[in-house]
């Protein structure tokens, strides 16, 4: 699997927020985006998931299912946790993943994400860590080539970071693809897409 | 669970939890049916003739006020996001919720209208004309106003301008729901046209609300 | 025991486990005396048995308004001294408040049917209950709509407070709407004296539905102080996995 983008230009409102932007990774790849604040990391994530439309340039996914668009082959965590307060901690699970098209068990996917024993408890008395935890068990829950994490690392302790550093090994050797956004070590190794002026 | 038997099921949990919305429409409607007389006099034959028409802005109003939240909150946490990158058609995705904002909010309208109906000293048969009207009218009202709630989702502004946006829509749906009600000889035709109302709000409003998500992403 | 000892939730939860069974007792023993008497009392020479409504419905109005000014008290307890089981009080109190003006207006509408030929009538003591039933509703969405029991406790004590400010100020303009709309000639009850035949069984339900809601009260507010210890442990157990 390959995914590729050429020419890709993203206007917000007046401003030119990139410009010809290309990149290329297959399988079992990482990309990471660096750059100031304001570079169009986020917008070019967002981008990627349909979430906004580009300007010029394409992106590709080849050998993916032909059926589906490069959105509904990814997985997008942005800088949100997709959470409702008052459904607990399984509930709000699987609701993402019956959602998403199912997958692993709910329980199981907790374990991997080291929330197990919370299961019944409401999203609303989670910590900002543990929400982003949950967030992110969705990711290990239901099977998706792409892995879009815009900042997946922030609101994460030592313990968190190390445990998605673990959750991205294995979905890499599992022949998948992650393109994150973020400012500091992914803790693996990864190429670059460097965004805004050269420093 | 499929993803749209899911989105029912967690849209309808999330309206009877804590911070959902259930009743707040019923609450609504009462109060608003409860001001009338105090407005126009507790003459009950008076009452009783402008009855039907009082129940139906009651539940207009409650109906379209219940519907600010209904993107919003999904917005809000970015659930939105995940929503429109779905594999599910959006349009669809859209309808299902309303059917659980339909549940939860327009039904209980439809369970109290005949308790108000006592209120409003309405006969018996009038206030089976009147909820058996709005059993048929309300799921209009949903459909029309969720087209405003995805509006103001996609324009980032809240309060006001979804009723403002969607009460002038409603004019059809409460003329013919009033006459619907109204017992009288015309009835019959404006229960089939309030049907017809319904059938086509049920089919255009998903789509005009998916378009304008959709449009609010640029 | 001093009183100011059962400020403590564990000494009141304490209390209540000594207090509640009696409480159970006398309730029970107060509806079996106040019902024997009501059967026994004699029928009114125009409203027949229908009179007989008026023993529940009476006790009923009475206290969907001695709820409220609890509830007003303990919003004096939750704003000025911050006391932690008042707003336990008041958040307990609202749906047997809701509850008992229910009842009132249930069985006033089941009382008006035979005398008025007519469920309901915009008469101005039943339209004033009415507005307080929907001001109890209000008070019971705002406890449904704010998750943080703090938070929701002190909004709903202002509005509890300006509710009660509020009450006698609806009730005149809701007496001055009636009278100038001249409504429809309601049957009133009583008339000048109540005869002791009718006043003794309506002060026995009187004082049993007071010993009702005392129990009920009681209980309910037993339940909301646990429901908040088990929020507590929930929050220390998501606390206690954030360690681990």
């Amino acid at each position: 699997m390959r995914l590729s983008a050429s020419g890709l230009t993203c206007i917000r409102g007046m401003r030119v927020v990139f410009e010809n932007i290309g990149f290329e990774l297959s399988t079992g790849e990482v990309m990471t985006v660096i750059g100031p604040n304001g570079a169009g990391k986020s917008s070019l994530l967002r981008l990627m998931a349909g979430l906004i439309r580009a300007s010029a340039g394409r992106i590709e996914l080849e050998a993916g299912d032909s059926d589906l668009s490069l959105p509904e082959q990814a997985h997008y965590q942005g800088h949100l946790d997709p959470l409702k307060a008052s459904l607990t901690v399984a509930e709000n699970l699987a609701f993402w993943t019956s959602y998403l098209g199912g997958g692993l068990g709910a329980e199981a996917a907790l374990v991997a994400i080291g929330l197990e024993g919370l299961a019944d408890l409401p999203a609303a008395y989670l910590s900002a860590g543990q929400r982003r935890r949950l967030s992110l068990a969705r990711l290990v829950a239901v099977q998706r080539p792409v892995w879009l994490l815009d900042e997946p690392t922030s609101a994460l302790d030592a313990a968190g970071q190390a445990r998605l550093a673990e959750l991205m090994r294995d979905h890499l050797a599992g022949g998948g693809m992650i393109v994150a956004a973020t400012h500091g070590p992914l803790g693996i190794e990864a190429k670059e897409l460097r965004l805004g002026r050269v420093a | 669970m499929t993803p749209l038997s899911a989105l029912l099921v967690r849209d309808m949990r999330l309206a009877v939890r804590i911070g959902g919305g259930a009743l707040m429409g019923v609450l609504f409607f009462l109060i608003v049916v409860t001001l009338v007389p105090l407005a126009v006099g507790p003459d009950l034959a008076q009452l009783r003739r402008i009855g039907p028409a009082m129940l139906w802005l009651g539940a207009l109003l409650a109906s379209l006020l219940t519907l600010d939240r209904l993107f919003a909150a999904d917005q809000e946490d970015g659930s939105l996001d995940l929503m429109l990158m779905g594999r599910a058609p959006l349009e669809l995705v859209v309808l299902v919720k309303a059917a659980a904002h339909w549940i939860t909010t327009g039904l209980p309208l439809v369970i109290v209208t005949p308790l108000l109906g006592l209120f409003l000293n309405l006969e018996p048969g009038a206030i089976a004309a009147v909820a058996l009207a709005l059993l048929i009218g309300t799921p209009a009202l949903t459909c029309i106003g969720l087209v405003g709630a995805a509006l103001s989702v996609a324009l980032r502004r809240g309060g006001l301008l979804l009723p403002v946006l969607v009460l002038p829509l409603t004019v059809p749906v409460l003329i013919f729901g009033v006459a619907a009600a109204s017992g009288e000889a015309s009835s019959g035709t404006a229960f089939m046209i309030l049907g017809a109302l319904t059938l086509m709000s049920l089919v255009l409003g998903p789509f005009a609300a998916a378009a304008a998500l959709r449009h609010g992403l640029e | 025991m001093a009183l100011i000892d059962l400020a403590n939730p564990t000494r009141f939860l304490a209390f209540i486990a000594r207090v509640l069974p009696w409480l159970v007792v006398a309730t029970a023993i107060a509806f079996a005396i106040g019902l024997y008497l009501v059967w026994f009392s004699p029928d009114d020479y125009q409203q027949g048995a229908t009179v007989k409504i008026m023993f529940i419905h009476v006790p009923n109005a009475w206290l969907s308004m001695v709820v409220w000014a609890v509830m007003s008290v303990a919003a004096l307890g939750t704003l000025v001294w911050r006391h932690p089981l008042a707003d336990v009080a008041a958040k307990s109190a609202a749906p047997l408040g809701a509850a008992f003006t229910f009842l009132a207006l249930l069985t006033g509408s089941l009382w008006g049917r035979p005398m008025w030929g007519t469920y309901w009538v915009w008469d101005a003591r039943l339209t004033s209950v009415l507005v307080l039933f929907l001001m109890y509703l209000g008070l019971i969405a705002l406890w449904r709509t704010v998750e943080d029991p703090a938070r929701a406790g002190r909004a709903a004590a202002i509005l509890t407070l300006v509710g009660a400010v509020n009450l006698p100020i609806i009730k005149f303009s809701v007496d001055w709407w009636n009278t100038l709309h001249q409504g429809a000639s309601v049957f009133r009850m009583g008339g000048s004296a109540i005869d002791p035949t009718i006043l003794r069984p309506l002060l026995v339900m009187g004082l049993a539905f007071s010993l009702l809601f005392l129990t009920l009260h009681l209980a309910a507010m037993r339940n909301e102080i646990l429901r908040r210890r088990v929020r507590a442990l929930w929050l220390m157990q998501a606390h206690a996995a954030q360690g681990a």
